[in-house]
C-alpha cells in the first residue's frame, strides 16, 4: 500500500518538476519544424498524471512495467540487466562497511584509550569530508575497483552511530556493576553492552541499507557502473516518468522490507531481555 | 583529553573569528579575477595562490568558510531536531502511532527529492542573490535530511520507553512532559549528536553537488563545497598540493566539532 | 639451399604484414548510444557507431573537405538539383553475406524520408512537400528525385548509412569496416571487423587493419584521462583544454591540436515578445545597440587565453574560420572597447550613475544568464563575463541549470533573460543551419516560431537563406550566405564568443593518425589505422 503511494508521489514529483516532456533532441538543428512538433507530442500520454498512473497500475497487474522513454527499452529489461550489478555493489559496500565499522567501534569502546578514539575520529571525519568524486578519481588512479567506494560511504556513518551507542551502553549502571563484580571484558561486551545497544544497531542496519542504495546513485553515476543507481540518475535527468515510478517503488519496497525486518529483530532482542 | 577539547574549541573559535573578520583579513576581494596570473602558486600577495580564473584562493577560503560554517551547522541542527522530535515521539508513543510515523518516514526516505529541489529552483526568480539561494538550499537540506536518523532514534526511544528506568520514574509520579524533558532527551543525546556531527560535512558536500541543479551557491560567491570541487580535476590534483588546504581545514573543523560535542569521555 | 631461405623470407613477410594488423582499438563514448538503427540516430554516441559500421555512398574526406566515392563509384546531379543518379560498386556484400544492390539504396532512402520517422538525417533532405522518388535503373544504378531542388545535395549523402532491404538481420547487417559484435547496455560495445568489407589498400590487402574496436561508456572525463595515461585506452577524440596542457607537459607526442574547429560558444538574449519578462527588459534585449554594447564589453581574448588555455580564438560570426569555403573572410572580430560600448548605450538612453548602469527610466541594469550545469568552461566563461560587465556597471547573475530545465525555459516557458550555449557543427553547408536562421523555425532560438518576421533584418536573413538554398551555383550561394553573416555580425542576435580548437590525445602505439578539425577528429580514417605489433599482439 505504502509502496503504491510511494510510486504515485514519485510520479507527481517528476511530473511537476520543470523540464518534464522536454527532449534534448529537439535542439538538433537538422530537424524540420514538423519533426520538432512531433517530438514534443510524444510525451502527451504521460501528461495527465492520474491517467498515467491508472494505466501504469493496470499494466503492472499484467506484469508489464512500461517502457522507458529516454532509453527506449522496456523497463523490466533494463531493471533485470542492472539490478544484479547494484546488488553486488550494495552488498559489498554494506558488508565491508559494517565489518570495518563495528569492530572498530567495539575496539574503541573496549580499549578505552583516548588516542585511539581521537585517531579513528579524525579518520572517519576525513572520509566524510572528502567528496565522493575525489575518492572515485583516487580509486581509478590506484586501480582499485570502484565498487568499494560504497563501503567508504557507509563506514563513517555506521562507525559514528555505533560508537556513540556502544559508549552510552557501556556506561549503564548494570554494566558498571558487572565490571565491578570482576567479569572479564569480553563477557561484559557480549552479555551486557551489545544486547543493550542491539535494537538500535539493528535499526541502524535497516537504515544503512537505504543509505547504501541512496549512495549508490552518485557512486554509480561517477564511476560509470551500469547499475540501478546510474539508471536512476539518467532517468532523473531525462525526466523519464515510467522508469522513475518503478525505481521509486523498488526503493520504497526495499526500505520497507529492511526496516520491518530490523523492527522484528529488534523486538525479538527486546523480548529476550531479562 | 581535556587538553584536546580545549584545543578543539580554540580552533573553532579561531576559524569563526577569521571568517567573521574576513572583510579585514582578506588580501583581495573574493570575486576579483587577476587575469594575468591564473593558477598561480602561493606568493606574498596570494597566500594560497590563485584559482583557474585568477581569484585569490585565501580570500575565497575565508569567505567560503563564512558561508559554509554558518549555514551547514544551522541546517544540521534543524535536521537533528526534526529527527529527534519525530523519532522520539513515535518511539515513545509506540503502537500504531509509531508504525504510521515510521511508514511515513520510510516513504520519505525513498522519494526522489531531486525533483522537489529542481522545482524550488524553478520557482525562485532568476535574479536571486547568491546568498539567498544558498540559504534556501541549506534550509531545504535541513528539512529533508532527518529521515535516516529518525528511525534509529525511534528504536532508541522505544527501548527507553520500555526500560525499567522509566517505569520507575513513572511510578514516582513524573508526568509525560517531565519524563520527556528530564529523561528521554538526555538519553537520546548520543544519537542526536552523532546525527548532527555527520550532517555537517554531508550537507556541505551536498550543497556543492546541488550546483548541478542550479541551487547551492552561485558565482562568484564561494563555499567550501565549491572550493572542494576544484579537487575533482585530474590535472590539478598532483601538481598543486596547496589546493588541499580547504580540505584539510574542513577535516580539522569537523574533527574539532566532534571533540567539542562528545561530552562523554570514554569510561576509564 | 633455397628452401630455408624461402621459408625465412616467407616468415619475415608474414611477420611484417602481421606487425601492421590485428589488435583492438579502445576508446570511450561519453554516453550510451540510444539506438543502433542508422536512420533514427541523433546523438553523438550513436553517430560514432554509425561512422564505424555504416557504409555510405560518398564520404567527405575530413582532411581535404572534398567528396570521395565510397559505395558509389560515380554520381551526377541533374534536373536543376532535383535528381541525383548513382553508379554503384559491383560485387559488394553486407556483413552477413547479402548482396548490395540498388534496391538497398532505394529502401534506405524510403525509410529515411518516411514522414513518420522524423529522422534528422532525413530532414536534411526535406526541401519541400511531396514524395521522394527512387528509380532502380539497373542492378547497380539508381536515380533519386526530390520534390524540389536541394543545393549541396551530394555532400548530404555522407550521413546516409545504407541498410539492407533483404537481410534478416535488418540494421545489424552493415557495409562499413566494423560490425557490432557485443553490446552490454550501459557498459561497453565491442565492434569486430566486417569480413566482407569491400575496401582494400594499395597492396590489395583487405581493410581495416585493426581487428576490433572496444568502446567503453565513460561519462567522467577525469577518469577517461587517467585511463589514457595508464594505457587502458588509446585515444581521446575530443580533449578538454586543461587536460591538453597536462598531457603536453608529460608526453608531448600524445597531444594534438588540429587548429580551430567548427564549434562555437555563444550567448543570446531572449527576444520573445510574449515572454514573462518585464517590458523594460524586453526593450533592452530587442535593442541592437544594447546587444552590440554587451558584445564589445566582453573580453574574448581573455576568455580564450584563460578558460581554454589559449587553445581557442575569439569568434567572429556564425561561421568558424575552419569552414574554409563558407567563412566570410571580410568580417573582423568585434573589438573589446568598453568606452565605445558605453557610447552605444548612451544612444539608447542608458547612463552610468556612480557604479551602476541605469536605463532611461532609472532601472538598474541587472540580468541573468543561464547555462547548462556540468560544463566547467561555460561556467567559467559566464563568471568572466560577470567581471567584464561590472566594468560598465551591469550586474550579471550566473544561473546554472540542468539541461531539461534549461530547454524548458528556452523553448516552452521563455522564462529566461540570456542564455549561454555552444553549437557543435558537423556539417559545412549553410543548409544545415537553415533552421536556426529562418524566423519561422522552432530552432530560431532568440525568438522561435515567428508567423511573420519580427524585424526587418530577420526578414532580410529569411530572404537570403531561401535564396542560397534554391541556387545551385556555389559562388552565388556564397554571396548570399556572406551577406547573412554580415547582417548577423551587425545585429548580433547571437553574440559569438569563442571558436574552440580541435584537441585530441592519441597513444603512440596507434599509427597513421592525422587528427583534423572536422569530426571525428582522430578516427576519421579508421580503416587505415594500425597498432604497433607488440601492442596488437597483447590484445
Amino acid at each position: 500500500m505504502v509502496v503504491l503511494l510511494g510510486g504515485f508521489l514519485g510520479a507527481t514529483l517528476v511530473r511537476f518538476a520543470p523540464g518534464f516532456g522536454v527532449d534534448e533532441e529537439e535542439l538538433d538543428t537538422r530537424l524540420s519544424s514538423r519533426s520538432v512538433e512531433a517530438l514534443r507530442a510524444t510525451d502527451q500520454p504521460d501528461r495527465n498524471l492520474f491517467r498515467f498512473y491508472v494505466h501504469y497500475l493496470g499494466r503492472l497487474m499484467q506484469g508489464d512495467l512500461g517502457e522507458s522513454r529516454s532509453l527506449q527499452r522496456p523497463v523490466s529489461q533494463l531493471l533485470a540487466e542492472r539490478l544484479p550489478e547494484t546488488l553486488k555493489s550494495v552488498g559489498l559496500g554494506l558488508g565491508l562497511g559494517w565489518s570495518l565499522a563495528l569492530p572498530l567501534a567495539i575496539t574503541v569502546v573496549m580499549v578505552r584509550a583516548w588516542l585511539l578514539d581521537a585517531i579513528s575520529n579524525v579518520l572517519v571525519g576525513a572520509l566524510l569530508c572528502i567528496p565522493a568524486a575525489v575518492l572515485a578519481l583516487l580509486f581509478v588512479m590506484e586501480q582499485v575497483p570502484a565498487r568499494l567506494l560504497l563501503s567508504l560511504v557507509v563506514f563513517p556513518k555506521v562507525f559514528r552511530y555505533s560508537r556513540n551507542l556502544l559508549v552510552r551502553s557501556s556506561e549503564l549502571p548494570h554494566v558498571l556493576t558487572a565490571r565491578a563484580k570482576g567479569l572479564g571484558n569480553i563477557r561484559v561486551l557480549v552479555w551486557h553492552i551489545l544486547p543493550n545497544a542491539a535494537p538500535q544497531l539493528v535499526a541502524l542496519a535497516g537504515v544503512s541499507l537505504s543509505l547504501a542504495f541512496a549512495a549508490a546513485i552518485p557512486v554509480e553515476a561517477l564511476c560509470d557502473l551500469p547499475g540501478i543507481g546510474q539508471l536512476a540518475w539518467k532517468a532523473a535527468l531525462g525526466r523519464d516518468v515510467a522508469l522513475l515510478v518503478n525505481l521509486t517503488m523498488i526503493v520504497t519496497l526495499v526500505t520497507l522490507i529492511a526496516n520491518s525486518a530490523s523492527d522484528l529483530v529488534g523486538q525479538r532482542f527486546h523480548a529476550g531481555e531479562p | 583529553m581535556k587538553y584536546a577539547r580545549l584545543v578543539a574549541i580554540g580552533i573553532l573559535v579561531a576559524v569563526a573569528a577569521a571568517c567573521l573578520l574576513a572583510n579585514f583579513l582578506a588580501p583581495a576581494p573574493y570575486a576579483h579575477q587577476y587575469r594575468e596570473i591564473p593558477d598561480a602558486s602561493p606568493s606574498h600577495q596570494h597566500l594560497l595562490g590563485t584559482d583557474d580564473l585568477g581569484r585569490d584562493r585565501f580570500s575565497r577560503l575565508l569567505y567560503g568558510t563564512r558561508v559554509s560554517l554558518l549555514l551547514a551547522p544551522a541546517a544540521a541542527l534543524l535536521s537533528s531536531l526534526l529527527a529527534g522530535l519525530i523519532g522520539g515521539i513515535a518511539g515513545f508513543a509506540g503502537g500504531r502511532t509509531e508504525r504510521m510515523v515510521m511508514a511515513a518516514t520510510d516513504l520519505f526516505l525513498s522519494l526522489p527529492w531531486l525533483f522537489l529541489l529542481i522545482t524550488v529552483r524553478a520557482v525562485l526568480p532568476l535574479n536571486v542573490a547568491p546568498l539567498t539561494s544558498v540559504i534556501i538550499t541549506f534550509a531545504l537540506l535541513g528539512c529533508l535530511g532527518w529521515a535516516g536518523a529518525a528511525r534509529v532514534i525511534c528504536a532508541d526511544a522505544r527501548t527507553f520507553s520500555q526500560s525499567d528506568f522509566l517505569v520507575q520514574a513513572r511510578a514516582t509520579g513524573s508526568s509525560g512532559f517531565r519524563l520527556l524533558w528530564r529523561h528521554l532527551i538526555p538519553n537520546l543525546r548520543p544519537i542526536l549528536f552523532a546525527q548532527f556531527w555527520i550532517s555537517i560535512p554531508v550537507f556541505i558536500l551536498t550543497e556543492a553537488n546541488l550546483g548541478i541543479l542550479g541551487l547551492g551557491v552561485a558565482e562568484p560567491l564561494p563555499s567550501w563545497g565549491s572550493l572542494l570541487r576544484e579537487l575533482e580535476s585530474f590535472s590539478t590534483v598532483s601538481t598543486q598540493p596547496w589546493q588541499f588546504v580547504p580540505l584539510i581545514l574542513f577535516i580539522v573543523v569537523v574533527s574539532s566539532f566532534h571533540l567539542v560535542l562528545t561530552r562523554q569521555e570514554l569510561p576509564t | 639451399m633455397k628452401k630455408p631461405f624461402f621459408f625465412i623470407f616467407f616468415f619475415i613477410m608474414t611477420a611484417s604484414m602481421m606487425a601492421q594488423s590485428g589488435g583492438e582499438l579502445r576508446f570511450c563514448l561519453h554516453s550510451e548510444p540510444k539506438t543502433l538503427n542508422p536512420v533514427l540516430m541523433e546523438d553523438d554516441s550513436s553517430e560514432t557507431i554509425r561512422y564505424l559500421t555504416g557504409g555510405v555512398l560518398m564520404r567527405v574526406n575530413r582532411q581535404t573537405q572534398e567528396l570521395e566515392p565510397e559505395l558509389a563509384t560515380s554520381w551526377k546531379v541533374t534536373d536543376a538539383g532535383k535528381t541525383i543518379t548513382f553508379q554503384l560498386r559491383k560485387n559488394v556484400r553486407f556483413s552477413d553475406g547479402t548482396s548490395f544492390t540498388a534496391a538497398d539504396v532505394a529502401y534506405t532512402m524510403q525509410l529515411l524520408m518516411d514522414p513518420a520517422t522524423h529522422s534528422p538525417t532525413g530532414d536534411a533532405f526535406r526541401s519541400g512537400d511531396g514524395k521522394v522518388q527512387t528509380k532502380v535503373l539497373a542492378k547497380n544504378r539508381i536515380s533519386i528525385t526530390f520534390p524540389s531542388p536541394i543545393s549541396g545535395l551530394d555532400k548530404l549523402f555522407d550521413q546516409v548509412a545504407i541498410m539492407s532491404a533483404t537481410s534478416p538481420l535488418k540494421e545489424m547487417a552493415v557495409l562499413g569496416p566494423y560490425m557490432v559484435a557485443e553490446n552490454k547496455a550501459g557498459s561497453y560495445l565491442l565492434l569486430k571487423r566486417n569480413p566482407n568489407y569491400w575496401k582494400r589498400d594499395a597492396n590489395g590487402r583487405q581493410l581495416p587493419y585493426i581487428d576490433s574496436v572496444r568502446l567503453d561508456i565513460q561519462q567522467n572525463r577525469d577518469i577517461e584521462m587517467v585511463r589514457l595515461t595508464h594505457g587502458e585506452i588509446d585515444l581521446i577524440n575530443s580533449l578538454d583544454a586543461e587536460y591538453f596542457d597536462k598531457l603536453e607537459s608529460t608526453d608531448r607526442s600524445m597531444a594534438h591540436d588540429a587548429g580551430v574547429s567548427l564549434d562555437a560558444e555563444f550567448m543570446w538574449f531572449n527576444q520573445v515578445p510574449n515572454s514573462p519578462l518585464p517590458a523594460y527588459k524586453k526593450a533592452w534585449f530587442t535593442s541592437t545597440n544594447f546587444r552590440r554594447a554587451i558584445s564589445e564589453s566582453i573580453n574574448r581574448s581573455d576568455m580564450a587565453r584563460i578558460v581554454f588555455r589559449g587553445h581557442a580564438q575569439a569568434a567572429i560570426g556564425p561561421v568558424s574560420p575552419a569552414n574554409k569555403f563558407w567563412f566570410n573572410a571580410k568580417l573582423q572580430p568585434h573589438p573589446f572597447d568598453q568606452k565605445a560600448a558605453l557610447q552605444l548605450l548612451a544612444q539608447d538612453g542608458f547612463h552610468l550613475q556612480g557604479d551602476t548602469l541605469r536605463d532611461r527610466d532609472g532601472h538598474a541594469v541587472e540580468f541573468s544568464i543561464m547555462t547548462n550545469s556540468g560544463n566547467k568552461y561555460r561556467e567559467r566563461m559566464a563568471t568572466m563575463m560577470q567581471q567584464d560587465l561590472s566594468g560598465i556597471g551591469i550586474t550579471l547573475n550566473v544561473v546554472t541549470l540542468d539541461f531539461p530545465s534549461l530547454i524548458e525555459r528556452m523553448t516552452r516557458s521563455f522564462d529566461y533573460e540570456a542564455c549561454l550555449l555552444g553549437l557543435v557543427n558537423t556539417d559545412l553547408d549553410p543548409n544545415s543551419v537553415m533552421n536556426i536562421w529562418l524566423s519561422s523555425s522552432e530552432n530560431h532560438q532568440w525568438n522561435p516560431g515567428q508567423k511573420t518576421p519580427a524585424t526587418a533584418w530577420e526578414a532580410e536573413i529569411d530572404r537570403l537563406m531561401k535564396a542560397q538554398a534554391s541556387s545551385l551555383d556555389p559562388n552565388k550561394r556564397k554571396e548570399y550566405f556572406d551577406k547573412v553573416q554580415e547582417v548577423a555580425w551587425q545585429q548580433e542576435p547571437f553574440i559569438y564568443l569563442i571558436n574552440k580548437n580541435a584537441l585530441s590525445a592519441v597513444s603512440p602505439s596507434l599509427h597513421n593518425v592525422h587528427p583534423v578539425a572536422l569530426r571525428p577528429q582522430v578516427y576519421w580514417n579508421i580503416d587505415q589505422l594500425s597498432l604497433t605489433s607488440e601492442v596488437a599482439g597483447n590484445r
